[in-house]
């Protein structure tokens, strides 16, 4: 990462998306909006929770974000 | 389309996170070369990511899915042939001389290499653009909010002009820099459900393009001749025109995408900018032009309609309204928000590095301090910001002044790549020859566009306002081909003029011309961390993506 004290970028991706998709992720469950979804090779349709599985993937995302930034933050402070 | 309160916490979140941002970064804030240059210590992957960021606005973003829904794969064309040659280009060959003659900016590397007037030249050109572009975004993000969500054009403008003066007033080009990569992923995660779920919708690639007009799903195929594809413009054209005169003119000589690469913490840094910039380039078509080709396939006619004629520009709310259920929804407006925000702290942070380097220290105060340049780019910022909101509001009530603007802007940048080619490559180039061939390249454009004119046009602002001696079937060959007519009207202009003026003393010229600068060294690298090695491979793979989508 950028110069020993400069603020890790990957901090306020990972927050933000960790925020973020949290929240999408819980609203989802709550919600009961469902999205249109037709799997490419059949011929059924299906409704999904958007906002559910998507929320999750934001918040996976963010939480590897966090992650690397709290490592090299570590690997930093042993150097 | 109406918002819910889960959406508005989405955007309130996300204009928090850019603030506070802008608040930890303003310590870092403390020579102008941290402010301008962000230190010169940002990462490849960073400034590589900013690099595409900066031109991947809200506007690109709608606009490659209108066009998609228009044109088709052909819009590819705009980043397979129109930028990645360009950025490979700009990575492995210029950028020694941006970085390694330590210009400040590019139009102080013409100072460097050429003589103050030239860059007086490009520096006003650019301030003047890059004001001018950020106000013609605030005002088209302002009109699409309005439509799609009912907002109010002022509220849209001024608040968001806060939130940017606030973050780039407090951070500089670091601040700028981060909410760029912060936004590059809003893109692609606000942006990519909707590409998954229209395409799957239209039945995969192969269901698509059974349902679309045909041709729509390749990039060459029509490209034989002017008469065989929608775009009307053939592969010389589209080669020359877009691919070389503005792809490189616009890749390789902005100051706004090139200033990225110039915070990079060292030389090979600064060189894998822009080829890591290449990476995730490529496969932006597969998010913002398929998904528009997908909602031709889906929508009828009907949905497409405003006051009777069909508008492509309704193919990314479209599929908004279509897909996402609030929440979602907040989540995708905030990507073209953000991307809307960052544009515009894109085009102000280039403008008051210009500003104050090559305008304010260079004509008007030099040899002031350090701190005295530090607050002159602040308050340049405000100002840059000011001005944008202003042509905003020209743009918002007369609407041709705008495309007058654009038009004559389009014609002095036409030109530039040949000043900067012939600057780089060929030390006998001179200042004089630089100035003139810059000079008569515009008013070549000009000409040109004065004698030229498209298919179903009407003589004016569109061409021919001498007399059309000319027809080219399309607006776009007609754009192409005066770009190929103005850069080689400043090519040859400035090589007859350099041949008959004095040139520099070789002395004067190292580090800035490539016959007499020290090649970078790569000894001490593994072979896959090499510039060239990423060169290479970011050349095969948009190779084969024109390959497999011919």
């Amino acid at each position: 990462m950028s110069a020993e004290s400069e603020l890790d970028i990957r901090w306020p991706i990972g927050l933000l998306f960790s925020l973020m998709g949290g929240m999408v992720a819980i609203y989802g469950l709550l919600s009961s909006d469902r999205t249109f979804y037709r799997p490419l090779d059949t011929a059924d349709t299906r409704m999904i929770n958007l906002n559910l599985s998507w929320g999750l993937v934001m918040l996976a995302f963010g939480a590897l974000m966090v992650l690397g930034a709290v490592r090299a933050g570590r690997k930093a402070a042993r150097d | 389309m109406s918002l819910h309160w889960i959406d508005y916490v989405v955007i309130a979140i996300y204009s928090a996170f850019v603030l506070g941002v802008g608040v930890a970064l303003k310590r870092y804030m403390r020579t102008s070369t941290d402010f301008f240059l962000s230190g010169r210590r940002i990462p490849a992957w960073i400034t590589g990511l900013a690099f595409i960021s900066a031109n991947l606005g809200a506007l690109e973003v709608m606009g490659m899915a209108a066009s998609g829904a228009k044109y088709g794969m052909l819009t590819a064309h705009f980043y397979w042939v129109g930028a990645i040659p360009a950025m490979i280009f700009v990575g492995l060959f210029m950028m020694p001389f941006y970085y390694g003659s330590r210009a400040r900016s590019v139009p102080e590397y013409l100072r460097l290499r050429f003589d103050e007037k030239t860059r007086t030249l490009n520096a006003v050109t650019f301030a003047f653009m890059t004001i001018l572009a950020s106000g013609i975004n605030m005002y088209a993000m302002a009109l699409v909010f309005k439509l799609m969500l009912g907002w109010s054009m002022h509220a849209t403008i001024i608040l968001s002009a806060m939130v940017v003066l606030a973050y780039t007033a407090l951070g500089g080009l670091t601040s700028s820099i981060y909410n760029e990569v912060l936004q590059f992923f809003l893109i692609v995660f606000g942006i990519l459900p909707l590409a998954i779920l229209s395409v799957s919708e239209a039945g995969g690639w192969s269901g698509m393009a059974t349902r679309l007009p045909p041709g729509f799903v390749h990039t060459w195929k029509g490209l034989g001749s002017a008469q065989n594809n929608p775009m009307g413009i053939e592969w010389f054209g589209m080669l020359m025109g877009l691919g070389f005169v503005l792809s490189f003119g616009y890749w390789c000589t902005d100051f706004l995408v090139v200033q990225r690469a110039m915070a990079a913490k060292d030389m090979i840094a600064a060189q894998r900018t822009p080829l890591i910039g290449a990476i995730p380039k490529m496969f932006i078509p597969f998010l913002i032009i398929v998904p528009g080709m997908a909602a031709l396939a889906i929508f009828p006619r009907e949905a497409w309609l405003t006051d009777g004629a069909v508008n492509y520009n309704l193919a990314l709310p479209l599929l908004l309204a279509r897909y996402y259920p609030a929440g979602m929804l907040g989540v995708g407006l905030t990507a073209l928000l953000a991307s809307f925000m960052s544009g515009m702290a894109g085009n102000v942070t280039a403008f008051n590095t210009v500003w104050t380097y090559d305008l304010y220290q260079s004509h008007i105060r030099p040899n002031a301090s350090d701190h005295h340049y530090l607050q002159m780019g602040r308050i340049a910022t405000v100002v840059g910001i000011l001005a944008s909101i202003g042509a905003a509001y020209v743009a918002m009530s007369f609407e041709n002044v705008m495309d007058y603007l654009q038009l004559i802007f389009s014609f002095v940048n036409a030109p530039l790549f040949a000043t900067f080619l012939l600057g780089m490559f060929w030390k006998r180039a001179t200042g004089h020859g630089a100035f003139i061939g810059l000079l008569g390249g515009t008013l070549g454009a000009a000409l040109h566009h004065g004698l030229v004119l498209a298919a179903n046009n009407t003589p004016g602002i569109k061409g021919g306002w001498i007399t059309a001696v000319h027809h080219y079937p399309s607006d776009m060959a007609q754009n192409f081909w005066g770009a190929i007519f103005a850069w080689t009207t400043c090519f040859v202009l400035t090589i007859v003029i350099s041949l008959v003026t004095r040139p520099r003393p070789e002395s004067e010229l190292h580090g800035l011309v490539y016959t007499l600068t020290d090649k970078p060294s790569y000894g001490h690298l593994a072979l896959l961390r090499r510039p060239a090695t990423l060169a290479v491979i970011v050349g095969i793979i948009t190779l084969a993506l024109n390959w497999i989508y011919r």
